[in-house]
């Protein structure tokens, strides 16, 4: 029975929320994006509010938490009752305050780790398109060699090859989804590099880092910035769930992943108290799929 | 006939190169450290004896492609090495835990491809409808859910219960049945994880061919919608719903890793994390060996598939 109630709370916070930040987003955009905002589909709605949710959650952290972030309180698996209103965890510390200074390191380093992989994956497929010849030979063949092992694998020998730490997590993540971002780059930036445009620039005499920044970038940002939603997806899962596996981002640091792997005992017991971290993974990748989808369904101008 | 054949030992031929390249990388990787492997294993505090044990244990003494040598051909006759943390030989450690991890994802793909492509089918047929804006949120949302999340949820709602046992326990009596019985809910697990992507693309590669001209003719003939996408639109579909299906069975395989060390599921995944943990790199170089060959195989398995249901492919001019 619970769980049909909160399946329906869910669905009625869900609708409630798209359709007032519908209304928000209609109300206060600028006059020339109005037509964009009215036909926005309930998901996109409520995956935008969620995000600005995550977004100040993690920015003002120490202002909302109550207590410190490594602060030991008391005794160990409170239940959820004043001052600790989601209680306690495994050594005594608030679990409300850990949710939120999770959302500032789990989000914050999938960010990072998303914006490096990115900045590698894209300039290196740019270059490789735009150079051609062997260097897109090497290149290509070598990000295939390494495609060819399912993600999860090759980040977990890597890891063990150069030990678990933030750092470490980060670098390996990130070189790991280069690769999936060089191949999009890639095939994006070949479809510009054969325009007339970019061949005139070449005999203007323009350089190859000018030729990257304003004649490809600016043409290949669009499928760019759809994928970097759907990458961060992938990387935000893949780190939580390293931490869960207790391989990513270690203690005393909160982090939702390792936070759930601390506490998994609890739910044994019927306290659902261990799943809040893991749905608020669940609940900002839900919201980045949703305006991914959004964005995805007005750039193909699918309308059926 | 002949074609097949000749296609087949060529893609046959190319994946063996595949996994040529894969083994060189798996075993190249740990050149990547910085100075010395053992010295990193140990830590600082290492004494000279010590290291110089380590060094020999791994053969760290000979060179790079004389080591990558030796190994390649000990794996070729099934000898993986020695674990550095246990002491054992590693093909007696893996030896088990294949199967077991082989049998929870084939358990779970036996529940997800049926599921995945009615649904598939359905949503194409019936769609803007309730049900497939209702089945596409919530594939997205399927998606979006770390294995872990969808693990603990079944948990607490059907083991809580006393419907379905938790964790995973084999003793020499379980049988076939019990094992089964107790290994649904990691396979479950798993098959929500899956069914949303299958579903997704199976709804795709329909839709995409329901507006060919082919389509709107045998709608004009008075067909009904059910035999159009069934009769007409699936057997077209096959090659890339085959492609989705290999694609997520073979993320299957990295998908249990998460799931066995949440059930306790005595499978592969379990001991790479153990591995990891260690920094016991023979093992985990084995293992992802393992899994870097079982991907690449489904790969070539949806090639080679997906070529036979096109005629077109099959018979190239």
């Amino acid at each position: 029975m619970p769980i049909l109630f909160s399946i329906v709370v869910g669905i009625a916070l869900f609708f409630m929320i798209g359709f007032v930040a519908r209304a928000l987003l209609q109300a206060f955009a600028p006059a020339h994006l109005k037509p964009t905002f009215r036909d926005t589909p309930l998901t996109a709605c409520f995956g935008l509010s969620v995000i600005l949710l995550y977004v100040v959650v993690a920015i003002f952290a120490p202002m909302i938490a109550p207590f410190g972030e490594g602060e030991v309180l008391g005794a160990q698996f409170l239940p959820w009752a004043s001052p600790h209103y989601l209680g306690t965890d495994k050594l005594g510390r608030d679990m409300l305050t850990r949710l939120i200074y999770g959302a500032r390191n789990t989000v914050g380093i999938a960010f990072a780790t998303t914006a490096l992989s990115f900045f590698v994956g894209s300039f290196l497929g740019i270059w490789a398109a735009l150079a051609g010849g062997w260097l897109d030979q090497w290149l290509s063949r070598f990000v295939d060699a390494l495609m060819a092992i399912p993600a999860l694998i090759l980040s977990l020998l890597l890891l063990t090859i150069f030990g678990t730490s933030v750092l470490t997590l980060i670098l390996v993540i990130a070189a790991v989804d280069a690769t999936r971002v060089y191949r999009l780059a890639r095939s994006v930036a070949q479809g510009i590099v054969v325009m007339d445009y970019i061949e005139a620039a070449r005999l203007r005499g323009e350089g190859m880092w000018r030729l990257v920044r304003r004649e490809i970038l600016p043409n290949a940002v669009a499928p760019l910035v759809a994928e970097f939603g759907l990458r961060f997806c992938f990387v935000f899962l893949s780190i939580s769930a390293l931490s869960f596996l207790g391989l990513g981002i270690k203690p005393p640091t909160a982090d939702w992943g390792s936070m759930v792997r601390e506490n998994a005992t609890l739910i044994t017991f019927g306290d659902i108290t261990p799943l809040l971290p893991a749905g608020a993974i669940a609940l900002l990748t839900v919201a980045v799929n949703f305006v991914v989808d959004w964005q995805l369904h007005r750039a193909s101008g699918l309308k059926e | 006939m002949h074609g097949i054949w000749t296609m087949i030992r060529q893609r046959l031929l190319l994946g063996m190169l595949t996994l040529f390249i894969i083994s060189a990388v798996i075993f190249g990787a740990t050149e990547l450290l910085p100075g010395d492997l053992a010295r990193e294993l140990l830590g600082q505090s290492a004494t000279e004896e010590t290291l110089a044990a380590l060094r020999e244990q791994l053969g760290l003494n000979e060179s790079a492609p004389v080591r990558y040598w030796n190994w390649l051909t000990g794996v070729l006759h099934g000898d993986f090495g020695m674990s550095m943390a246990t002491n054992k030989p590693i093909s007696e450690l893996v030896g088990t835990r294949l199967g077991n991890t082989l049998f929870l994802a084939l358990y779970a793909a036996a529940l997800a491809v049926p599921i995945s492509l009615t649904l598939g089918v359905l949503a194409a047929l019936w769609r803007n409808s309730i049900f497939d804006r209702a089945s596409n949120a919530l594939a997205l949302t399927a998606i979006s859910f770390p294995e872990f999340f969808v693990a603990y949820i079944l948990i607490l709602w059907l083991a809580q219960s006393g419907i379905f046992p938790s964790m995973v326990r084999m003793t020499e009596a379980t049988t076939t049945l019990d094992f089964l019985y107790m290994a649904f809910l990691p396979a479950l697990t798993l098959t929500l994880v899956v069914t949303a992507h299958m579903m997704r693309m199976t709804r795709a590669a329909i839709i995409n061919l329901l507006a060919s001209p082919y389509i709107e003719m045998a709608r004009l003939k008075g067909m009904s919608p059910m035999r159009v996408v069934l009769r007409h639109a699936v057997p077209n579909a096959l090659a890339p719903i085959i492609n989705v299906v290999a694609l997520n069975l073979a993320y299957l395989i990295t998908g249990v890793v998460v799931v066995e060390v949440v059930f306790v599921y005595p499978g592969l995944g379990q001991l790479m994390i153990d591995a990891v943990t260690n920094r016991d790199i023979p093992v985990v170089q084995a293992i992802a060996l393992i899994f870097a060959c079982a991907y690449v195989l489904l790969n070539l398995l949806a090639d080679v598939l997906s070529t036979i249901t096109n005629p077109r492919l099959m018979h190239r001019k």
